[in-house]
């Protein structure tokens, strides 16, 4: 077996992510307080204001963040789905479990935040725009997958069927997006692309990133942090939960 | 194919004897539009410009409705797991039973659209559009409905749970539903937005009955 095969088959084992995954938390929850302190500060107090926004627009840096996360956590939870459909995988299935309340919050800053900028610069707190009505949509997603995960009593069958809703789901997030994207669009397109420089000096957009990197790190560890309290849970009865909880 | 003749005329005749099942949505949605009608207040042109989408969601709300039941009764009596056991492809099983059961509910609420617009003041160009959109339409909130009700149909109290699960998924098709008929009803061409409802509706024959399929799978190990 390749070191890859190995690896994989190791992270099936919730014990042994248990064992590893210590240092992982502490990293990510340094890295992520740092990082969101240091880019939060930088851009809220030192970088320049926008030519028409003025400091209005220096929500971007949690803004931007959040909305970014809320779709990319959306869509792990999607490849995990495949995972425990395919390899059964419990860690996957935790994965899914611990994943949707803490997307549904972020996605729920991205909407707050979304609505709090769209007064001063749309005069309006909602608006039924393409981006802000799928994110929308996304966090109903969201609470649909919990809605399901809580209704099934059995935890490997409720991990099944929030496995199917989210692979479901992540097919329907572009579809979703391009519809509502047919409508007039207000919302601006997106400033940073991965295919082209952007559109906003570096005094700027590197706050955004160092924020970007801290909002990652900080759901990694919100995240790590779950998986450990799931694996917990689940494993309450085995031997070595009962060990670990005897020493510390 | 001879397990989806089979499959479908074993459906006609268990919702010809079952008529209430059918009957029930089409109620739901003749009585949401006189409601409708009602809550608006008899102001007839404020009516008009909005008629399209009220019609468009209030289908939606009874394909729903209908949809979230459909695979309990073979749950309850065993026929579901014969259907999972019967080891033909379960594609052409699934997706048999779902033509069968908008045969008897989108169908009848697409036949029934013009006329629920005619009472909510559509204009009279705006018909055709409102029922063809719904034509497309239909099916594909019930491919996807049926997703919400498979992962759901164990659960005893599973209704509102399927709803929770499905309209989020629905927002497409409404979006290009209601903005065909809403352009018909504003004298624009609905071209574009029907021939995206028939991409989703594309989509979702081929798509929808695998997820349907995996998630009977699911649910039938409650």
């Amino acid at each position: 077996m390749g070191r890859f095969t190995t690896w994989f088959y190791r992270m099936g084992s919730p014990r042994w992510f248990f064992d590893l995954s210590r240092p992982w938390l502490v990293g990510f929850l340094v890295a992520g307080i740092v990082l969101l302190t240091v880019g939060t500060v930088w851009g809220l107090g030192f970088a320049p204001p926008d030519y028409q926004q003025g400091d209005s627009y220096r929500i971007i840096y949690i803004h931007v963040p959040s909305a970014h996360l809320a779709e990319a956590l959306y869509v792990a939870m999607g490849v995990a789905g495949i995972v425990v459909l395919v390899w059964r995988m419990k860690l996957a299935d935790m994965f899914i479990a611990v994943t949707a309340p803490v997307g549904m919050a972020i996605t729920g800053i991205a909407l707050l935040t979304g609505a709090i900028w769209g007064r001063p610069t749309w005069g309006a707190w909602w608006v039924w725009d393409a981006r802000t009505t799928s994110v929308l949509v996304l966090f109903f997603l969201y609470v649909g997958i919990m809605a399901l995960r809580q209704a099934i009593p059995r935890a490997d069958q409720a991990g099944r069927a929030a496995a199917v809703l989210a692979i479901v789901g992540t097919v329907n997030v572009p579809i979703i997006k391009y519809s509502v994207d047919w409508w007039l669009t207000l919302h601006q397109p997106a400033s940073i692309t991965f295919t082209a420089a952007p559109a906003m000096p570096p005094s700027m957009w590197v706050p955004l990133l160092v924020n970007f990197l801290g909002f990652y790190s900080l759901v990694a560890a919100f995240l790590v942090a779950g998986l450990r309290n799931e694996v917990l849970r689940r494993e309450a009865d085995a031997q070595w939960v009962r060990d670990w909880v005897g020493r510390s | 194919m001879n397990i989806a003749v089979a499959q479908v005329r074993r459906d006609f005749l268990v919702a010809f004897h079952a008529r209430a099942d059918a009957v029930h949505p089409v109620a739901f949605f003749a009585l949401t539009v006189v409601l409708f009608g009602l809550g608006m207040g008899p102001e007839r042109h404020a009516m008009g410009a909005l008629a399209p989408g009220m019609v468009w969601v209030l289908a939606l709300l009874a394909t729903m409705m209908a949809t979230e039941g459909l695979f309990r009764r073979d749950f309850e009596d065993g026929t579901l797991e014969q259907l999972l056991l019967h080891g033909r492809p379960l594609f052409v099983a699934v997706l048999a039973k779902l033509f069968a059961h908008w045969c008897v509910t989108g169908l009848i609420l697409t036949a029934l659209s013009p006329l629920a617009g005619l009472m909510l003041q559509v204009p009279p160009e705006g018909l055709p559009v409102l029922a063809a959109s719904l034509a497309l339409g239909t099916p594909a909130l019930t491919l996807i409905g049926a997703i919400a009700a498979a992962l759901t149909v164990g659960l005893g109290r599973g209704g509102v749970l399927a709803a929770v699960i499905a309209l989020p998924l629905f927002v497409p098709v409404l979006i290009f539903g209601a903005g065909a008929s809403l352009s018909a009803a504003s004298g624009a061409s609905p071209a574009g937005e029907l021939l995206m409802l028939g991409a989703l509706l594309a989509a979702a024959l081929t798509l929808a009955p695998f997820a349907v399929g995996l998630a009977l799978r699911v649910s039938q190990e409650y």
